[in-house]
Order: structure tokens, then sequence, then C-alpha cells
């Protein structure tokens, strides 16, 4: 059994945005909305500055509230790690989006569901990348099977402090954050 | 919210307690799906900016759904940035030029009728003809930018003028090339930066906006780099993306690179930091350099450039102590100040010093290719008299636009009555717009090629509407990263139904001048498989494959066999210009003072966003929703003094009383306290641009000033001064 994960490193990534792009061509996200985006933040006085770029998405946390808040089980959890929503069963009452911490879902108003990021898994079946992954300008973004000691997300936790959002959450995500290079000053 | 009929419904589901199955468009459209849909995957090369990646495009019923980047092209390497990715927003763009259009008001007032192609000709033909009576075939001007320029470029030719101007010349990166020449007898770009970036160990960025300015391949050099453990030092007066990253971020003075450019060199030289037996074999003028620049001490450049002596100093020994496998990079975008060339030229004396053209981390070499582009097969007549685009400047090295547009105006060395313009919006190009109108008035003719109605467009007496780069073949293009490569541009989907290539419109207007001898050809493509043999490129696997490298081009770096050549008078590189002290020109860069901001104003400086590509791009609607309106970046110590909140809705004033539209003040501690920067190419005022008109800050309104660099004729545009009043 795989166990997806995504780890960013921070400090490969420029803020271009290609991955938010690359998403919503891949998956035909409706105008203004998005499934995943890249904050930039900047602490400090001028000229002792510090900036953070954080790309977000659906967590796929394995304690999921979404999977939790779903009256109908829509949202599901997969056996791999990747958090789901059955369109079918979908009635969207919107109780996934206030439970999720991370704002990661939005409704799809011509159709009326939830929908998120999927880990671009119609993609993994065919052997690829998620579309964010593929088209990273920094290769900020890695995915791969945690289960797989050699792969490169598995080696990536290994060798780095890495961070998860809001850990207090309890939510366990999937999706990891490492400063490979930090910048001194 | 809107709430759909299917939310409603859905709704009503829930609370009964079931599903309504049967109206669910997710079943119907999984059924739809499985109704086999024909795909292909279509490689070609995308121009949503002028780096030009390879692409493919996945094509799903004729159309295209996913475009990425083709893993085999050296520019993209299997990515495309948000541009390349969003290239469908202007495939499909609802606003995108339909028909030919020929004007019925008066210039400006965007009353058009729609015509057929041959009528659009036939008036264009007249017009040209009239022209060429009256005042010479020299008085036709073209303005290109992008794939289309070549084609018009020979139509000019055929027709017998000489005038061809670019803005990536005049308005960009003239004045880098002019100052590289001058010093190794070439560019450092190719089509692309020559940075060796993913293996320098300490790279200087001036001004350059590495993260903002995406350049695809460029931007995975550099993130490369920075993973291999590169230094990063970043002279910029604003908190860049790419200072975010740096560990020298040198917050500089707007106005005084050069100062800190001859700092450094004099600290080079003074503590040896040189690389002594690179320079005694490949350059000359040391001594001369040395003299010149011995006035420049650390103490001078820190108040000149306003930055800590000891940053500067730091900043320099680091370069110094892991050379040559440094750089400073060149640049880019290059039209700042009116002095630019002597800039270039300090950067290039900077990189010579440090021994970086030709190493490792430096400034790799060009790839060794023997391709011969086809020759005319018919010579072109030869224009009675001169180009004037060159105007007086003793080194200009490319059409200047605003040369074009002067002789428009007052009619010197002789009139300029008729402008062709393709892919370029000059109304957001040229500094002082004003001046643009004015020129426009003087004309007999104005022609835009184009896809989109903008700014320019909408002046024009004819619209001819063309292909986007995903509807058209464009002549093979060879790649120059370290591995030279042939490229091709094809078709993924058919034009739309009224639209042409700029090679069958150039074609076309031969054909309706009886200039048609001198177009060899019926279909492009004809010519690109001709092409494709005298190469010994197999054509059909290039359509196949989009990219096809050139064997045994590698050789970045300086080996003994593999022996720099620079083509200056010396055959060296020339620390000391000859050709600038033979043209009365400083032979070392000297720094002089720009003028600085009046009390209560701030210098207006520019950039880019990575989703966006000069004016080009802000209507295609998934470029919109990442960014569709600028703001003015102001410093927080600015903001307090002015009673400026983040977020308030402010607009800008220039010298000359010009106002801009209003936008949100960004608040932040990322920019000094003497200048605000918006990003680049917003403001359109195109009506017909339905996403992006009237939206955001034009920085091109706001430079009624620009300076002229007395070496190569290009513009400083960074001279502007500017007040920020808030909206209420
Ligand atoms: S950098 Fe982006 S927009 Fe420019 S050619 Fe490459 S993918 Fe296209």
């Amino acid at each position: 059994m795989k166990r997806y994960a995504m780890v960013i490193d921070q400090s490969r990534c420029i803020g271009c945005m290609a991955c938010i792009s690359a998403c919503v061509q891949e998956n035909k996200v409706p105008f203004e909305n998005f499934r995943t985006r890249v904050l930039e933040i900047t602490k400090g006085k001028f000229p002792k500055l510090r900036t953070e770029l954080r790309a977000e998405l659906c967590n796929h946390c394995d304690n999921p509230p979404c999977v939790d808040a779903c009256p109908t089980g829509a949202s599901y959890k997969r056996d791999d790690g990747i958090v789901l929503i059955d369109r079918n069963k979908c009635v969207g009452c919107k109780a996934c989006i206030a439970a999720c911490p991370y704002d990661a879902r939005y409704i799809n108003e011509e159709y009326g569901y939830a929908d998120k990021c999927t880990f671009c898994e119609h993609r993994l079946k065919k052997g690829l990348e998620p579309a964010c992954v593929a088209t990273c300008i920094g290769k900020s973004r890695v995915f791969g099977d945690l289960n797989d000691k050699g792969s490169e997300v598995s080696r990536m936790l290994a060798e780095n402090e890495s961070r998860v959002m809001d850990k207090a959450a309890g939510t366990r995500p999937r999706v990891h954050y490492i400063n490979r290079y930090p910048t001194k000053r | 919210m809107a709430i759909s009929r299917r939310n409603f419904l859905k709704c009503a589901a829930f609370t009964a307690g079931g599903a309504v199955l049967a109206d669910n468009p997710f079943v119907k459209a999984t059924a739809a799906a499985a109704m086999k849909k024909e795909v292909k995957h279509v490689p070609s090369y995308c121009e949503m900016c002028f780096w030009r990646c390879g692409l493919i495009a996945r094509v799903e019923d004729g159309r295209v759904v996913k475009l990425d980047g083709n893993p085999l092209h050296p520019q993209s390497r299997g990515r495309l940035c948000a541009k390349g990715n969003a290239g469908m927003g202007l495939l499909y763009d609802k606003d995108r030029l339909k028909t030919p259009l020929i004007r019925t008001g008066e210039r400006g007032d965007g009353k058009y009728r729609k015509a057929s192609w041959n009528e659009a000709y036939a008036y264009i033909a007249e017009k040209l003809n009239g022209v060429k009576k009256k005042y010479g075939p020299e008085s036709v001007a073209l303005f290109s930018h992008g794939s289309g320029g070549q084609y018009m470029g020979n139509f000019l030719e055929a027709f017998g003028s000489p005038n061809h101007s670019h803005p990536s010349y005049a308005q960009c990166v003239g004045a880098r090339e002019v100052a590289f020449t001058l010093t190794y007898g070439q560019g450092p770009a190719s089509t692309a930066e020559r940075v060796d970036m993913a293996n320098s160990r300490v790279i200087a960025l001036f001004g350059s906006h590495l993260g903002e300015n995406m350049h695809n391949s460029h931007n995975q050099d550099f993130v490369d780099g920075l993973g291999n453990g590169a230094k990063l030092i970043v002279v910029d007066p604003r908190y860049s993306t790419a200072a975010g990253k740096a560990s020298i971020w040198l917050p500089i003075k707007p106005g005084t690179d050069l100062a800190l450019i001859l700092g450094w060199i004099n600290i080079v030289i003074q503590e040896k930091w040189y690389d002594r037996d690179y320079l005694e074999k490949y350059a000359t003028g040391f001594e001369q350099l040395k003299e010149a620049v011995k006035e420049y001490t650390p103490e001078w450049a820190a108040r000149e450039t306003d930055l800590p002596k000891g940053d500067i100093v730091e900043a320099i020994r680091e370069l110094g102590r892991y050379k040559p496998n440094v750089v400073v990079h060149p640049g880019r975008h290059y039209s700042w100040y009116g002095d630019d060339t002597q800039r270039g030229r300090g950067l290039a004396i900077l990189n010579a010093l440090l021994g970086t053209w030709g190493r490792k981390g430096g400034l790799w070499l060009p790839p060794k290719v023997n391709l011969v582009k086809m020759k005319q097969t018919l010579k072109y007549p030869k224009p009675r008299r001169e180009s004037l685009a060159f105007g007086d400047y003793p080194e200009a090295a490319g059409g200047i636009t605003t040369e074009v547009r002067r002789a428009t105006i007052d009619g010197s060395p002789y009139p300029i009555k008729a402008w062709f313009v393709i892919g370029t919006n000059l109304m957001k190009t040229l500094p002082a717009p004003e001046k643009t109108k004015e020129a426009v008035k003087n004309l007999d003719l104005l022609v835009n090629i184009d896809l989109m109605p903008t700014d320019m467009v909408m002046m024009s007496d004819v619209i001819l509407p063309t292909t986007s780069y995903l509807e058209r073949h464009d002549a093979l293009a060879i790649v120059t990263q370290k591995n030279a490569g042939i490229a091709i541009r094809q078709p993924v989907v058919n034009p739309w139904k009224n639209v042409k290539p700029a090679w069958l419109i150039a074609k076309e207007l031969c054909d309706k001048m009886g200039l048609g001898k001198y177009v060899a050809y019926n279909t492009l493509e004809e010519q690109m498989r001709q092409q494709a043999k005298l190469w010994k490129i197999d054509y059909n696997e290039l359509v196949k494959t989009g990219y096809i490298p050139v064997a045994d081009s590698y050789h970045p770096y300086i080996t003994e066999k593999n022996q720099p050549e620079f083509a200056t008078d010396s055959k060296k590189i020339e620390l000391y210009s000859s050709t600038l002290d033979n043209d009365n020109m400083d032979p070392v860069p000297k720094f002089t003072r720009h003028k600085e901001p009046p009390a209560g104003t701030f210098r207006l400086i520019y950039g880019r966003s990575p989703v966006h590509t000069f004016s080009r791009t802000m209507n295609n609607k998934w470029l919109w929703q990442l960014k569709n309106e600028n703001e003015v970046w102001l410093s927080a110590t600015v903001a307090r003094r002015l009673g400026i909140d983040n977020g308030e809705k402010v607009f800008l004033v220039n010298e000359k009383g010009v106002r801009s539209n209003v936008v949100k003040a960004k608040v932040t501690e990322r920019i000094r306290e003497d200048c605000v920067y918006v990003i680049h190419g917003f403001g359109s005022t195109s009506k017909r641009m339905t996403m992006t008109y009237g939206r955001g800050i034009d920085d091109t309104q706001m430079m009624s000033h620009y300076a002229t660099d007395p070496i190569s004729g290009t513009n400083g545009l960074r001279v502007n001064f500017v007040k920020i009043v808030k909206e209420s």
C-alpha cells in the first residue's frame, strides 16, 4: 500500500504561481476558485526583512475533520491517504468547508458539489505526478510514497526538519514543509 | 454566492434525505467522457512570453485542454510557468480580434466596420502606394515584437524601407547588448541569458527580479543554484522575491547602481580579487581601468548609494573569494536612467575582472553551431535613403522606436507616413505616450496586426487579426542553451475562422503590392521543410518530438582546446574601450549623479508579475484571476507620514500633472522611502479588452519624461517622479 505525501521545500519556492495555473487547467477548476495558493508573508522592519513563500493545498489529513463533518459520507479517505469527495453523494451542504481548518475546499457552483485538491489522483493512476508538482519551476513541490524509504519525499523528511500546518489542530497533514537552504541574515 | 438550480436541488435532496441522481450533471459528464474522445499530444513552443519554451499540447476533440512543458526542450525541461500553463486563455479569449476591421470614425474613437481580407489589403495597398509616390518607400515604418516580426520585416524590405524598429531594443535590452559587445565582442545572451546560475557559488543580481520576472529555465537555474548552495547578493531598492532569498540584500538608492559597480571594481583591483592570469591572457586596458576607478572608494560608494560600507565590501569580497565560479548577472531590462550602456559596461568589466566569461558558474560560452538560415533568394531593393531608426547614436545596434516616432512627428531627416505594428502595444511600451498619439496624427496609414484589441490596435486605420502561437507555424527556431537545438512551432489546433498567421499576411500583402516574387514559398511549412533538409534534420521527427538537439554543440567552458573569441577591435576583452574613446565617450564608465525626486515626490519604478508578460496577458481570464490589478508599493514609513493605510485607494500624479488610475496602496517595509513601485502593463484604455479595461495603473502613462543613452540611443525610463494622492 502506498502512503502518498507531498513535501514542499519552501527555500525553492519563488512564488511564480505556475502550480496554481497548472492545477486550474488540469482539474478544470471553475473561474476564481482555487485548489492551491501561494502565500507571501514578509516579517521584519526595513531593511531587516524575511519573506516566507508558502504553497498551500488540501493537506490530505490522516485525521480529516472534513470527513468527520460530512453527513452523507461523500468525503472519505482512501487507503493510500488521499482524501476525496464522491460527487454523487455530495449534497453541497458545506459542512466540510466549515470543518476544514485550511480553507482547502470550495463549492463547484455549476454542479453544486464540494471540491478540492485530489493530489491529481487521475494522473497518479497513469503514473504521472500531480500537475502542480510536474510544472513547479523551482522543484519546490515533491510528491511520493512515504512507505518507500528510498523515495525523495521520504529522504527529504528524514534529512530535514519538517513542519506541518497547524499541528496543534491534530489533523495530521500529509503535506510537509521543509526549508532545506535557509538564508542567512 | 449564487445558488444554481443544481444547488437548490441538492439542498432539497438533502432535506429529503436522498440524492436526485437523474439530475446529476456529473453522471452525465462521466457518461460523455466515456464516449471516445479524440486525444492528441502535439509539441510546439510557447509565446506567452519570449523565452519560448517547448510545450506539448493535449488536444481533445480539437480543443486544447492542457499545456505541459516538453521534457526534451532545454528551456522548459518538462515545466511551464503560470503563463505558459494558461495559453488557452489567449487562444479562447472572447475578446480576440475575429475579422479584419477598417476604421469608420475618427482615429481613436473605436468605430470600425468589418471588412474582408481583400478589402483590407486593397485599402492598405492604395495608401501605401500613395505614401511611396509622395514620400518614397522609406517613409513606411514597422514596429515589431515576437515571431511575426520577421515576416513583416521581409515585407518591409521588399517594399523598400529600412525603418524597422523594436521596443525590445530601446525600451529593454538594447544597452546591455551594446555594452557587452563593446567589452566582449558579443552580448551575454543568445536566445537566453547565458548565466550559469545552476553552478554558481555566488550570484549577484542588479534589479533582476527573478521569480517575479518569469523566464522558465532561467528561474529553474536560479533555484538550482540556490539549492546547490550558491550565496545570493541582491541589489534592489525593493525587497523583491529574489531579495527574500538573498544572504546580502543591498537596498540601493535608485539611480546609483553604477556607483556601486565602480566602487566594487575599485575594491576588486585594490584588494587584488581579480583573476590575474585570465586578464593577462584575455583582456586589455587593465592599467587604464585601474587609474580611472581609483577615486571610487568604498566610502564614496557608500555615500552615493546610501548603503552601509561594510555590506558593500563584504558583498564584493564574497564574489572575489569564489571567483571565477561566480556571476554578476548581466540583467535584461536595461532602460533605466539613460547611462545604461555605461552601467552595462561596468557589469561587463566586473565579470571580466572576476574571470567569469567562459567559466563554470559564470557566463557560459555560446554553443557551437553551424546553422545557416535560408537566404532570401531574390535580393531586396536597396533603399535610397538610410534607415533613420538608428538616430545619431554612435553604437546604436537596433532600430530605435522613439527615433522613428520622433521622425514621424518632425519629419526629419525625412517624413514617416505609414506605420505597421505587429505584436507590440506601443501605447504601453513607448514612454511619453502623448508623443505616440501626436505621431499617429501625422500618419496616412496605421496598420496593426494583433490578436487582441489593445490600446494601440484601437488607434489603427486597419486592423488585421492574427493567430495565436497555438494556431500557426513559425520558421524553425534555433535554441541556444548550453546545447543548441532546433524547435518547431506548429498549429496544435485549427486557427479561428477568419484570422491569419503573420507569414500569410505578409505574403498576401506582398502579392497585393506586386512584390510576390520576394516570397519563395506557398506555405511556410514548405520553407520549414527545406530549412530542415538544409540542416540535415528529420522534419517528420521534429513534428513528433518538437525539439532536436544539435550534436557536438556543447562547449560552455574555457578549456585548452575551447578558447573564447572576442570580436572586439583588439580581439580581447576591452576593459578600456577604444571604440568609446573614438566616439568621444568615456572609455571607462564614470559616475554621474541623476536628478533626485523633489520633496514630496517619489521615483516611479516598475517591474513584473510572474503571471503577466508586459501588457499582453492582462485580459487572459486564467491569469486575470491570479493578478488583475496592480497596486502602488509604498514604504510603511512614508505611508505613516502621509496617513495612507494599507489597501487604501490612491492615485499617482507625475510632474507634468498626468494622473493615474486609482488603485490600492500596498503599504510595506519592502521598499525604500524614496521610490514607489508598480507592476508594469496594467491600465488598458481599450474598452474591447473587457476583462482588463481601466484596471490598474499604467506606469507608461506616468512616464512623461525619458532619458536617452548617448551611446546606444536607448531610453531611460526610471526618471519620472510622482506624488501619491489619496482618492478621498
Ligand atoms: S517562460 Fe512561461 S510564458 Fe515564457 S515561454 Fe516559457 S512557459 Fe511560455
